[in-house]
């Protein structure tokens, strides 16, 4: 683990080089481990891919306090397996009408598009970060056959619910909202309620499985295709 | 008590202290730009340091009065009138039963803040009634005042109005010194590159909002590439692909994944915040321990700021 200051009042950890599911788990442990050693003295705990930022008061707290607590913490975390994390289950309506860009990335992969919704809901990720816009979850690591890079001019309004794929990460849009991710389908979970006694149904760390759905159960589910 | 909003200026926003513990959600902190301006208007009327106050960006805000209220303006300096009757900054005062609060325009500085006695009754989101507008959070419907809002001062017995006197007051500047504390990526910046950084007198350029400022001067390069992205503390210097230094303020984003070189203290942010289009930045660099004490110091100064009976 490497710790570096990041200003008056935060100390950020990194906890590994590349994102992998043991990494987030043990990031994921290490933010419940520091909420309850550090109660009030923290402001808020970020984290990422790799890293975990802490930002603390100042005014209860110093960096040298906070990072001999990062890393005592750290150490009685002992080994976190991969696998830890709460199992969550995201349905999704897959088809063209549904995702504008599945033909074409069928097309490119000499795929079919059910194919490529197959090899999207056929494996499990993690969440890796939440960021971006309000309920804006990153989901990892997407099969390389299906990966595919932003696109060169990003619309101006994806529909709140769009399963996209950028890289190797995909995500559901929680807000109508200008994005350059490539639509493969929609989900009718709202992924953030900021009305909502759980505004947000996932959590960084969370294990994600998609669950395909048909139109009827798309709509049904108070899912709307305008 | 109510007052409505008859012109909303360029920018005006509500705001208590901002919004801590729900970046888990992705919901960034908010909060006043200036927090020392917006904390200094709640104490010039006794209020709890959690009181919710307008900041006015620019200027141009115009208030009618529906009742009698106890109001202050702090902040960047503009001119105060009050049924074309000219009132003072930094001082306590009645805004008459039917009368209109006009706001002139700042030149040096640019965040003014008006807080009323009570404090602005607004319902809490997330813990927080600060406006953030890229989320659609806090405030009125999470957006800018607009001409029509009613916005009810929270009830609350009157009380001596305070003024600050001027040997007392913040001043605001067309250039600024902002100390740093190295972190992050500063070991992908060479020694050469951090000589060109901290040597360097950078211009605001026109990209600058709540968000972040975006400044123009000496570019700089780091060696690093393909960043995962990660916490943004606020203040991160964030160096991009162009070498154009952007300082990340209360409305960045959660996490981000450019280079950063470090953070500037969160009272220089304050000081940067004021600042408009073309005015000077230099850089400073900081240790942790040394930031550590200024923010304590500064803790204790501002407690310090003596507030008297405002003259009659």
């Amino acid at each position: 683990m490497k710790l570096k200051p990041a200003g008056e009042a935060a100390v950020i950890a990194y906890l590994g080089e590349r994102n992998s599911p043991e990494v987030s788990a043990r990031i994921q442990a290490l933010e419940h481990a520091l909420s309850e050693q550090l109660g009030d003295k923290l402001r808020d705990l970020i984290p990422s891919y790799v890293s975990l930022l802490v930002c603390f008061d100042p005014l209860k707290t110093d960096h040298y306090e906070v990072a001999d607590c990062i890393r005592s913490c750290d150490s009685s975390l002992g080994d976190v397996s991969g696998s830890a994390g709460q199992l969550i289950e995201l349905p999704v309506y897959y088809h063209p009408e549904a995702g504008a860009d599945l033909e074409t990335l069928a097309e490119q992969r000499s795929l079919s598009w059910s194919d490529i919704a197959a090899i999207h809901y056929q494996q499990e990720y993690r969440v890796y970060a939440i960021g971006f816009a309000p309920g804006f979850a990153y989901l990892g690591d997407v099969d390389e056959r299906i990966a595919a890079p932003r696109l060169s001019t990003p619309r101006k309004q994806v529909p709140r619910g769009a399963v996209a794929i950028a890289d190797r990460q995909t995500a559901i849009y929680p807000a109508e909202s200008p994005g350059g991710w490539n639509l493969i389908g929609r989900s009718p979970l709202r992924m953030f309620d900021a009305d909502a006694e759980e505004p947000m149904v996932v959590s960084v760390g969370d294990r994600i499985r998609f669950r395909p759905i048909t139109r009827d159960e798309f709509v049904a589910a108070g899912g709307d295709l305008l | 008590m109510t007052l409505v909003v008859k012109q909303p200026g360029l920018l005006s926003l509500l705001h208590d202290q901002g919004r801590f513990g729900r970046a888990s959600l992705g919901l960034t902190t908010g909060g006043p730009a200036d927090p020392v301006a917006a904390n200094l208007a709640n104490r010039l009327l006794a209020n709890e340091a959690t009181a919710t106050v307008v900041e006015v960006s620019f200027g141009g805000l115009q208030l009618l009065a529906e009742q009698v209220t106890q109001i202050a303006v702090t902040g960047a300096e503009l001119s105060i009138k009050v049924d074309g009757e000219p009132r003072p900054m930094w001082t306590g005062f009645d805004l008459p039963s039917g009368s209109t609060l006009e706001l002139g325009f700042s030149e040096i500085g640019c965040r003014t803040y008006v807080a009323v006695r009570g404090g602005f009754q607004i319902p809490e989101s997330f813990g927080s009634t600060s406006t953030v507008v890229r989320e659609g959070i806090g405030g009125l419907q999470g957006r800018k005042l607009e001409v029509g809002d009613r916005l009810a001062a929270t009830p609350t017995r009157r009380v001596e109005p305070l003024w600050l006197p001027p040997s007392q007051r913040p001043r605001y500047h067309r250039r600024a010194i902002l100390r740093i504390v190295l972190g992050y990526q500063e070991d992908d910046f060479s020694h050469l590159e951090q000589q060109r950084f901290f040597s360097g007198e950078y211009r605001v350029s026109d990209r600058c909002d709540r968000m972040g400022y975006r400044l123009d001067g000496p570019q700089i390069h780091t060696s690093r590439t393909g960043l995962l992205s990660e916490g943004i503390a606020l203040g991160s210097v964030q160096i991009p692909a162009d070498g154009q230094p952007i300082i990340l303020l209360h409305d960045r984003q959660t996490i981000g994944g450019y280079p950063k070189l470090g953070v500037v203290l969160s009272q220089d942010c304050a000081l940067l915040a004021q600042l408009r289009p073309g005015d000077a930045v230099h850089f400073r660099p900081i240790s942790f321990e040394d930031a550590h004490n200024a923010i304590n110091l500064a803790h204790v100064f501002e407690s310090a700021r003596r507030l008297e009976s405002a003259p009659r």
